[in-house]
C-alpha cells in the first residue's frame, strides 16, 4: 500500500511526465490559456491514461511479451509478439480516445467546442502512448502497479497544464513586449518551469 | 497561384511549430544536433505529405466515428515504410534516430493537418498542404538544431566551427543548451523573432 502510495508521488513530481520527459508538450502549449479548459484537458487526459495503461499491461502480459500466451497451452510457450506493441497500444488508446470524444459531445457541448480539435489529438499526445511504453519498458508486477502508475503520470500532467494555465492568466496583466506575447512567452514559461522541476530530479523515494 | 500559397503558407504565416503549436515533443528531441534533425525534417516531409493524400484520397468513405483509428493505422504504415527505409540505405543516421522515427506516428503534425485539412479537401491541395506544412517543420528543426549545436557543442554538423585557439582562451560550450529545457526556450526566442518581423501574428489578447 504505501510502496503505491510512493509510486504515485514518484510520478506526479520527480518523473512529471512533461517537465522531466517533454511529453505531450502539443496540447499542453495550445489549450492552457485559460485554467477551465486546461482542467478539462487534464481530466480527460487522467481519465484516458489511467484506463489505456492497465488494459495495455493486460495485452502486454497476456498476449505480447516472450512466452506470454503460456495460458492457451504449452505448445505456445516460444511465440513472442512484441513486435506488434506499438501497433495494438495505439489501437487501445485511439478506441478509448473516441469513446471519450462520443461521451464529451453529448455531455458538455461547451467544453467540446473549448476544446475543438485538441481532443481527437489526445490520441496522439505523446504523453499517453508514452506512458504506455514506459509501462512495458519499467515491467511493472501487478496491475494495481500498473494503474497508480498511470493514474500518477495523468495527475502530473494534467497539474502541469493547471500550473501553466494559471501563470498565463496572471499574465494578462504585465506588459509583455507585443510579439513575445502568448505562444512565445509560454515556451519560456515551460523552459523556466522545467529547469526548476529539475532540482526534483535527484529525489529517490 | 493557390498551389504556391498552400506550399509557401506553412514555412511563415502558418507554420506549424510557431503558429499552430503542434509537433513539439521531437522538435526537443531530436535537435541537439544537425545531422538528426535534417533526417527527422525529411522523414516528416514523407509522411506528412503521403498521409494527406491518401486520407484525401478517402475522406468521403472514411466513417467518421473510426477516423481516428484510420488516420492512425494510415500513418503507422507509412512510418514503417520509412523506418524500413532508413535502415536499409542510412544504418548509422537510422541507429541515432531509432526511437523517434517510431515517435513520428504520435506527432501531432501529422493528426493535425489530416483532421483540419486533409479530411476536406481534394488530394492534390492536401498533397501539397502536406509537403508544405513537413517543410515548415522542419525549418524551425534545424534553425533549433543549429542554435543548439553550435553553442551546445561548439560544432556544425559534426565539423567543429569554435576554433581551438578559443576554448585556450577560456571560452567554454554552454552544457546548459543540450538540455531539453533549452530547446523550449529557444524555440520561445524564434517565435518572438518570428513575429517581431511578420506582425500580424501577434496575439491580440494579450495572455
Amino acid at each position: 500500500m504505501e510502496n503505491l502510495f510512493n509510486l504515485f508521488i514518484r510520478n506526479v513530481f520527480t518523473e512529471n511526465m512533461v517537465f522531466a520527459y517533454f511529453l505531450g508538450m502539443c496540447s499542453y502549449l495550445a489549450v492552457s490559456k485559460t485554467v477551465k479548459t486546461s482542467v478539462g484537458l487534464g481530466i480527460a487526459v487522467i481519465f484516458v491514461i489511467t484506463v489505456t495503461v492497465p488494459v495495455n499491461w493486460l495485452l502486454e502480459n497476456y498476449l505480447l511479451k516472450a512466452g506470454a500466451l503460456k495460458w492457451l497451452g504449452t505448445s505456445f510457450d516460444q511465440v513472442d509478439l512484441s513486435f506488434l506493441s506499438f501497433l495494438l497500444f495505439i489501437a487501445v488508446i485511439a478506441a478509448m480516445v473516441q469513446l471519450i470524444e462520443m461521451v464529451v459531445e453529448k455531455v458538455s457541448p461547451s467544453l467540446y467546442n473549448a476544446l475543438g480539435i485538441f481532443l481527437p489529438l489526445i490520441a496522439v499526445n505523446c504523453a499517453i502512448l508514452g506512458a504506455s511504453l514506459f509501462m512495458q519498458e519499467r515491467e511493472y508486477g501487478t496491475i494495481a502497479e500498473a494503474t497508480v502508475f498511470g493514474f500518477g503520470a495523468g495527475f502530473g500532467w494534467a497539474l502541469a497544464i493547471v500550473v501553466l494555465a494559471a501563470i498565463r492568466e496572471k499574465l494578462k496583466y504585465s506588459n509583455v513586449p507585443a510579439p513575445l506575447r502568448g505562444l512565445g512567452l509560454a515556451f519560456i514559461i515551460t523552459g523556466l518551469l522545467a529547469i526548476a522541476f529539475m532540482g526534483f530530479s535527484g529525489i529517490k523515494i | 497561384m493557390k498551389n504556391l500559397k498552400l506550399l509557401v503558407n506553412p514555412l511563415n504565416n502558418e507554420n506549424p511549430i510557431t503558429v499552430q503549436v503542434l509537433g513539439i515533443c521531437s522538435a526537443l528531441a531530436v535537435t541537439v544536433q544537425m545531422k538528426p534533425a535534417i533526417v527527422m525534417a525529411l522523414s516528416v516531409i514523407v509522411v506528412t505529405a503521403f498521409s494527406n493524400l491518401i486520407i484525401s484520397l478517402g475522406r468521403n468513405t472514411i466513417p467518421p466515428r473510426i477516423r481516428i483509428i484510420v488516420q492512425l493505422v494510415v500513418i503507422a504504415f507509412l512510418v514503417i515504410l520509412v523506418d524500413q527505409f532508413l535502415k536499409a540505405y542510412m544504418y548509422d543516421v537510422s541507429k541515432k534516430l531509432s526511437v523517434f522515427v517510431g515517435l513520428i506516428i504520435t506527432n501531432c503534425i501529422l493528426m493535425g493537418r489530416l483532421e483540419a485539412f486533409a479530411m476536406s479537401n481534394k488530394p492534390m491541395d492536401s498533397f501539397l498542404d502536406g509537403i508544405g506544412n513537413g517543410a515548415g517543420y522542419g525549418l524551425i528543426l534545424i534553425a533549433i538544431a543549429t542554435v543548439r549545436e553550435l553553442f551546445g557543442s561548439g560544432s556544425l554538423l559534426g565539423y567543429q566551427v569554435v576554433p581551438q585557439g578559443f576554448y585556450e582562451l577560456g571560452y567554454r560550450d554552454n552544457g546548459m543548451m543540450i538540455l531539453p529545457p533549452m530547446a523550449l526556450i529557444t524555440v520561445g526566442v524564434i517565435i518572438w523573432v518570428q513575429r517581431s518581423y511578420n506582425r500580424k501574428l501577434i496575439e491580440k489578447n494579450q495572455a
